[in-house]
């Protein structure tokens, strides 16, 4: 009797919308997702034996300068390296939240979030441009290739399509400026020329910067391009098997209205959900090629605060890629919800 | 009653037959598998291309006609030698090489290797060279080839050194093929140990693993080798540093499987057979490891085969960036290094057959792993 009554009083209560419940749970889960990151990136980051003072006082040592253990060791109270790691991540934290402080590079001598501000746009453009690429190539290839299976395109697609995943991107990066160097006399490295750094980017230069813009998305989309390509095609034709193709065309369904409108919604799945999986290689694969090819993006920046142990530079810099990566995923969940119904339904009835 | 009369009247030939429809019948679900991965001409192709690199990386040291650290001052960045099989007059007298001098081009400096045609070195078989201990237990100097004294020998060219490339890259395949080997069985027993906690248990145990995971997930994995491998104290013994950047590599591996382990947990804990063993009174582990896993073992050992390739990529990163094995102990990615600079390809383009390596091997763990995922598949 009890149990009839709730169920009667819950049935006409309005439910929240479920997509909007959906994203509320997610934002909740969000926060201790990130305090999480934070805690393991300090953990890691401190790792390493010393810290930069030790290194630093080494580094002069080696030099000839001799450095007064009292000089040392008001450094080190200044900065706090004193304390255990715990308290330092503490207080780190504390001054994030309270005072947005990301704390102090002692590379660089100046504060964390100033570098880091003017690295991010840049480093976030290109990464945008390079998934943009990824998917706008990947997505229609990986269709076509599914649809015209066993064809010498679909041969040639898969063929590159492995290629592409066993280059390291690197090296490919190498291969292509050394390309670049024989075909037009000048390497492109890096993004900007000379005069791009003195005036800025304008109509003039444009179509330089674009084209020194192509190795890059070149080399750190092609891995990704290939993963996506080879996912679409499996997905694809997975579809194309299923018993409601079948039950389409012996309806007689137009070929076109089955692949783009039935298969390719629920093909596309996996390659949403792994937009942000994307995203994270394309952060890690930016690293190294961006130190090889000398850009103007945060991984070499990374790169030199993790070898001078400059903890809070590298712990920011990687506490930045990682929330960024985890929006990342909360988008492409909420996308994936928003595309596929049979999620939200059974978020909602968990 | 007519078919036991018909059975003694069968040919060999249907006898032959009926066998081969009974063993397939009775095959276990592995040789099912294999089976078919046979059928797998790109699959067999593969594992017999990385059987052959595993075998020669086990016998590196008998290979490799060079050591380690042996080097030759008179022949820094020397081409790769070209093997001869007749001489001038056209004479055949098996493989030998010609003896070399070096020059240097008056206007750009360059060196210049040319083949000196009086001086014949012939290349020798099963020769005794550079001492060795095969796999620290047994004392040899046998090598497979090797070139009579006085001349020299250089497969693949020499590095900046003088250093045989042919040489480190067989005894470097040492490191690069079995570090991704090592760190996937540990991945595999971290992904599997925590992913079937995850999914068999439940509740929190599984929200704060999964909350884990995700995290790990959430990090550019390349950044965080850089950060980790930063922590691995210089100039320790090649061993320890060996089994450290294994243990870095699948700290970041386990992840996938672990997800893949709780997902199938997550369908299969509710079948009937394993509440069955439940009210029987089986205990937990000997549930999930006895009757749980061997349910979905073939798709771990597919999963496990693609992961393999993001290994030997990320050993290479690795070392490119001088955060792996240190000198003299050598690995792909260490002897990639030299490619960093494009003068370096320009001028010495053997530095990057290393790569020719590192994409055959990546090629071939991604078909056998992809003809693996059709094998395992029951449906097809």
């Amino acid at each position: 009797m009890a149990q009839s009554a709730t169920v009667r009083s819950g049935a006409p209560r309005r439910r929240m919308n479920p997509m909007l419940s959906y994203i509320l749970r997610r934002l909740v889960l969000f926060i201790p997702t990130v305090l999480i990151m934070s805690l393991l990136i300090f953990f890691i980051i401190q790792l390493p034996p010393g810290d930069y003072l030790t290194s630093y006082v080494a580094g002069l040592k080696a030099e000839g300068v001799m450095v007064d253990a009292s000089v040392i060791a008001r450094l080190e109270e200044q900065f706090g390296l004193d304390k255990p790691w715990y308290v330092q991540y503490l207080s780190w934290m504390w001054n994030i939240f309270t005072k947005f402080d990301f704390g102090y590079s002692f590379d660089l001598g100046k504060s964390v979030w100033p570098i880091i501000a003017d690295k991010l746009p840049m480093t976030l453009f290109v990464s945008l441009i390079i998934m943009l690429f990824q998917y706008l190539v990947s997505i229609p290839l990986g269709i076509y290739s599914a649809v015209k299976q066993y064809s010498v395109g679909d041969y040639a697609l898969t063929a590159l399509g492995f290629l592409g995943m066993a280059v390291p991107n690197f090296l490919f990066a190498i291969i292509l400026m050394y390309l670049t160097f024989i075909w037009t006399g000048t390497a492109w490295i890096g993004l900007f020329t000379k005069e791009m750094l003195q005036t800025g980017i304008h109509w003039n230069n444009l179509g330089e910067f674009l084209k020194r813009l192509l190795i890059p998305v070149l080399v750190i989309g092609t891995s990704g391009l290939c993963g996506t390509m080879r996912s679409m095609r499996a997905q694809m034709l997975d579809e194309q098997g299923r018993q409601y193709v079948l039950c389409a065309r012996a309806k007689g369904v137009s070929e076109r209205t089955i692949i783009w409108k039935y298969c390719l919604r629920a093909a596309i799945n996996p390659t949403v959900s792994g937009l942000s999986g994307s995203l994270a290689s394309i952060f890690s694969g930016s690293t190294i090629s961006a130190i090889v090819m000398n850009l103007e993006i945060i991984g070499p920046t990374l790169y030199e605060a993790l070898k001078a142990q400059d903890m809070y530079l590298a712990g920011t810099i990687l506490l930045v890629m990682g929330v960024l990566i985890v929006v990342g995923t909360l988008l492409s969940d909420i996308l994936l919800a928003w595309l596929d119904p049979r999620i939200r339904f059974s978020e909602r009835s968990e | 009653m007519a078919q036991t009369t018909a059975a003694p009247r069968m040919t060999r030939k249907q006898r032959k037959a009926q066998k081969r429809e009974e063993s397939y019948y009775l095959a276990s679900q592995w040789s099912l598998m294999a089976r078919k991965l046979g059928k797998h001409k790109l699959a067999r192709f593969s594992l017999v291309i990385l059987g052959f690199l595993y075998f020669v990386a086990l016998f590196g040291n008998f290979f490799a006609p060079s050591d380690l650290v042996s080097y030759d001052g008179a022949s820094k960045d020397m081409p790769p030698t070209q093997v001869h099989w007749f001489t001038e007059d056209g004479e055949f007298i098996g493989p030998f090489v010609y003896g070399t001098s070096m020059t240097r081009d008056p206007e750009t400096y360059k060196k210049v290797f040319t083949e000196n045609k009086d001086e014949i070195y012939r290349i020798r078989f099963f020769t005794h060279g550079v001492s060795y201990k095969w796999l620290g237990l047994i004392d040899s100097d046998l090598h497979l080839f090797g070139v009579e004294e006085g001349g020299k020998l250089f497969l693949f060219g020499t590095d900046s050194m003088g250093r045989d490339l042919f040489s480190r890259i067989i005894l470097g395949s040492q490191v690069s093929l079995t570090i991704p080997f090592a760190g996937t069985f540990l991945s595999f027993i971290l992904g599997l140990l925590l992913g079937s906690v995850s999914g068999y248990f439940g509740g929190w145990v599984d929200n704060v693993i999964q909350r884990v995971i995700e995290v790990l997930n959430s990090l550019p994995s390349l950044p965080l080798w850089m950060a980790l491998s930063a922590a691995i104290p210089a100039g320790i013994p090649p061993v320890q540093m060996y089994l450290l950047i294994t243990v870095i590599l699948s700290f970041i591996g386990w992840t996938g499987l672990a997800r893949v382990v709780r997902g199938k947990f997550m369908s299969l804990k509710n079948e009937d057979y394993v509440m069955a063993a439940r009210l029987a009174g089986v205990s937990d582990m000997k549930i999930i490891f006895k009757h749980l896993v061997p349910g979905f073992m073939s798709y771990l050992i597919v999963s496990l085969t693609l992961g393999i390739p993001g290994m030997i990529i990320g050993e290479t990163s690795m070392s490119f960036l001088g955060l792996g094995i240190q000198s003299p102990a050598t690995s792909w990615g260490v002897l990639l290094k030299d490619a960093q600079q494009i003068q370096n390809i320009a001028n010495y383009p053997w530095r990057l057959i290393p790569l020719v390596f590192v994409v055959i091997a990546v090629l071939a763990f991604n078909f056998l792993g992809d003809g693996l995922r059709d094998a395992a598949d029951p449906y097809k």
